[in-house]
């Protein structure tokens, strides 16, 4: 985006941002919050939608790529819709951050597969399906320990893979972003 | 209608369409501007009702693009919501350009759209558009209703969104079995409270007292007023602190009227063709008080060498504006009125007796007196033939009063309207800014009029941009909506034939309209007044008959297509070197 030369310092500078926002649980919200971040050119690598504690409230976590200035343009945008009720960003050295994976894996042989629980137990996964020449396990971390289990089991062959995208909440006692008291309206 | 005793609001199945027009009573809706269609038409066969009993007036138009204009140009001239509707699918799209102009320059704007029965949704049923889906990124909000119960609670929410906070766009889609459905409703009282929607309303007492010490001490201090100011109605507490200190002003477009623009103070409208004054002096202040004003490129051109040596104080509603294109050294989020009110009570504290003007900021004051009186060039246009456009601004000024009100179609008829005539009050000037809409005048003026039909509305038009809207002219002529149209026609699309002139080595591609229509002709068909006016004398005779006229008059100018718009700032280019208009060297000599 353009900016004032005057005045920038390394804000340009290009990195991961984790975006954490309670909605209301209506139709269409997901559409509104993705499209303006669309339209501030922000790249979206990973998402994690689910709702919270309390009926009629979600929680969103976004992971984005963009430079911190258009990032602070982006969540002021999305404090402005009206399902969109509280936005934070979290930082990472305050905040701890999940990933889960469920990964196909091929295991051709006995060797092959004890080669493969041990790795697993290493990463503290678990096993949850197995047949006669594959098994999926699930991985949960932050996304740097899923891709270097990935790793590793590339030579064995990685028949697929789906992960969540990451789920972060802030360390301490406070809650951020808070869901406010104000009454949830009825409508749908 | 009959209430049931224990819930006194509560009114037992009511038909869906009588609920909608009951809450649009209710938010005082007196007109809407729309076209009928399969899908809203039993919403107006509810209005009905309502219709003969004086309470809601529909102003049939002969195209939705008109009725979203109309409704821009009612909520700019009124202060109020403008209602617009339309049926589903090519109804609801034709709206959407109107809606983007809106969303562009913040006009409190609700727009009705039918859609087809919510069964139906999704399944490409005839005259289905997914309106909600292709107008997102240009509403401040938008509802689908689904329960015939919703509609009290959603169209109020509609009406709160679109006038509050920074006005806006709100579209409402009615599915056609919400509005046949019968059910229960509860008619709401009051302002709701929207948990994800909170305007910050009063700025910040820190950052007020520090903006106030700021402007104290400033040497050469600037007000950039805008649209903002506007939709607020700060224009005296504008006026006030102005005095207060001494402070110059120069305007957006959209803030064009905030001030008086022959109050000495008011240097008028600055960025891309702006006054010489406005723009030769925004970078040489000390400390810029920006307010309602969002830092378009059209004001600021390069932003590397725009206010790189200025103090800047900005007071917006939205917060979202803050530091978006120009990092600011004061924000203050918060209501132009609200945030003006305390700066000058904060400035009224600091002041003392001692605190009197500076020498510079009297030498400051003097330059921009200067200045400004060279600027003062309209006189100088004589009524010669080809006729020039600033001699039609000179002929239309006297003809003005204060309540009068210009509407602009967009292209140079624009830019000579907006840099030339004195606008004396707000909302008196409405004009598309933040898109730049062809086809806006005539629609826009229509709507104002409706709004203010005491008031003469002048639409100053482009043959290109009327003949983008001019069918309704039925809808002036069947409606009674008396307006005057004055095309300053070149049988062009100026403003790019003057970009074609001055970058593109005079290639003019696709920019001439050729000798038809014959304007006289196409208004007399709907029953209307035209003139053809290619002798200058004409010109302020025919206008001060239009005034007084209780029809719409179009009176067809045929202006010089080799006149260009300056001073102009060229994209990109920088606010302290605009192309100078003709007399500016020869009247200031510095």
């Amino acid at each position: 985006m353009t900016s004032n030369s005057r005045k920038d310092g390394n804000e340009n500078q290009v990195r991961k941002h984790i975006i954490a926002f309670i909605v209301e649980d209506r139709p269409g919200v997901m559409a509104r919050v993705t499209g303006l971040i669309r339209r501030r050119n922000f790249n979206i690598t990973q998402i994690s939608v689910a709702r919270t504690q309390i009926e009629n409230y979600t929680r969103m976590t976004f992971v984005v790529q963009g430079d911190s200035r258009t990032l602070e343009q982006a969540i002021k945008q999305l404090r402005k819709q009206v399902e969109v009720l509280k936005v934070s960003e979290l930082k990472p050295q305050t905040s701890v951050v999940r990933e889960l994976a469920l990964i196909k894996v091929k295991s051709p042989d006995v060797n092959a597969r004890n080669e493969i629980i041990q790795y697993i137990n290493i990463f503290r996964g678990n096993i949850i399906d197995i047949s006669p020449t594959s098994l999926i396990c699930e991985i949960t971390g932050d996304s740097e320990k899923i891709d270097a289990f990935l790793k590793l089991m590339n030579s064995f062959g990685v028949i697929e893979v789906a992960r969540t995208g990451i789920t972060a909440l802030v360390r301490g006692s406070e809650a951020r972003p808070k869901i406010p008291e104000t009454p949830y309206l009825d409508y749908v | 209608m009959t209430e049931t005793t224990g819930c006194d609001k509560k009114v037992p199945f009511m038909k869906g369409a009588k609920v909608i027009a009951e809450s649009l009573k209710r938010e005082k809706v007196k007109n809407i501007f729309g076209i009928t269609g399969g899908a809203i038409m039993i919403l107006y066969d509810a209005l009905q009702e309502y219709e003969k009993a004086g309470e809601l007036n529909n102003i049939l138009c002969r195209h939705e693009q008109v009725a979203a204009h109309a409704a821009e140009g009612y909520a700019r001239a009124s202060g109020e919501v403008g209602v617009c509707m339309a049926t589903s699918g090519p109804g609801a799209t034709n709206l959407v350009t109107g809606i983007a102009d809106a969303w562009m320059d913040s006009s409190s704007v609700v727009a009705l759209t039918g859609q087809v029965a919510t069964s139906l949704i999704g399944g490409d049923a005839f005259q289905e558009a997914d309106i909600i889906g292709i107008t997102m990124p240009i509403v401040k909000s938008s509802f689908q209703i689904r329960r015939v119960k919703d509609i009290p609670l959603i169209i109020k929410m509609a009406f709160q969104l679109a006038r509050t906070g920074r006005p806006g766009p709100v579209l409402v889609d009615l599915p056609k079995d919400i509005q046949v459905g019968e059910d229960e409703v509860y008619f709401y009282e009051g302002e709701l409270e929207i948990a994800g929607y909170n305007p910050n309303i009063k700025g910040h007492p820190l950052q007020i007292k520090r903006a106030a010490k700021a402007l104290l001490e400033a040497e050469r201090p600037l007000i950039i007023a805008g649209g903002g100011v506007t939709a607020s109605n700060a224009s005296p507490e504008l006026i006030e602190l102005v005095e207060m200190l001494g402070i110059p002003v120069v305007t957006t477009l959209m803030g064009k009227g905030t001030i008086p623009e022959d109050h000495p103070y008011c240097l008028g409208m600055v960025g891309m063709h702006g006054k010489m004054c406005a723009n030769l002096n925004i970078n040489k202040a000390d400390v810029i008080l920006a307010v309602g004003m969002r830092f378009d490129d059209r004001v600021t051109a390069d932003l590397t060498t725009f206010l790189t040596e200025s103090k800047i104080i900005h007071i917006d509603i939205d917060s979202a504006e803050i530091s978006k294109n120009v990092l600011v050294d004061y924000p203050i989020v918060g209501d132009a009125k609200t945030v003006l009110r305390q700066l000058i009570e904060g400035l009224k504290t600091l002041i003392t007796s001692s605190s009197s003007n500076s020498d510079k900021k009297t030498a400051w004051q003097k330059r921009i007196k200067e200045m400004r009186e060279a600027c003062d060039c309209l006189e100088e246009y004589e009524p010669v033939t080809p006729i020039k456009p600033q001699y039609i601004m000179k002929e239309l000024q006297k003809v003005l009063d204060d309540d009068s009100i210009v509407v602009t179609g967009v292209g140079r008829n624009q830019m000579w309207a907006a840099h030339h005539l004195r606008i004396r009050k707000p909302r008196r000037f409405i004009s598309s800014g933040g898109l730049g809409t062809m086809g806006f005048g005539f629609p826009a003026s229509l709507g104002a009029k409706v709004a203010k039909p005491d008031s003469w509305v002048v639409d100053v038009d482009g043959d290109g941009s009327f003949l983008m809207t001019h069918q309704d002219l039925a809808t002036s002529f069947v409606e009674n909506i008396p307006v005057t149209v004055i095309i300053l026609d070149d049988r062009s699309l100026g403003m790019v034939r003057q970009w074609q002139s001055l970058f593109f080595e005079k290639r003019f591609v696709e920019t001439d309209l050729g000798t038809v229509p014959d304007f006289v002709k196409i208004t007399e068909a709907y029953g209307l007044e035209g003139i053809r006016i290619e002798n200058p004398s004409e010109i302020g005779p025919a206008l001060r008959e239009a005034k007084k006229a209780d029809h719409t008059v179009v009176i067809d100018i045929a202006v010089d297509k080799n006149e260009n718009v300056f001073p102009m700032v060229p994209a990109g280019g920088s606010t302290d070197q605009p192309i100078p208009c003709e007399p500016w060297p020869r009247r200031y000599k510095k």
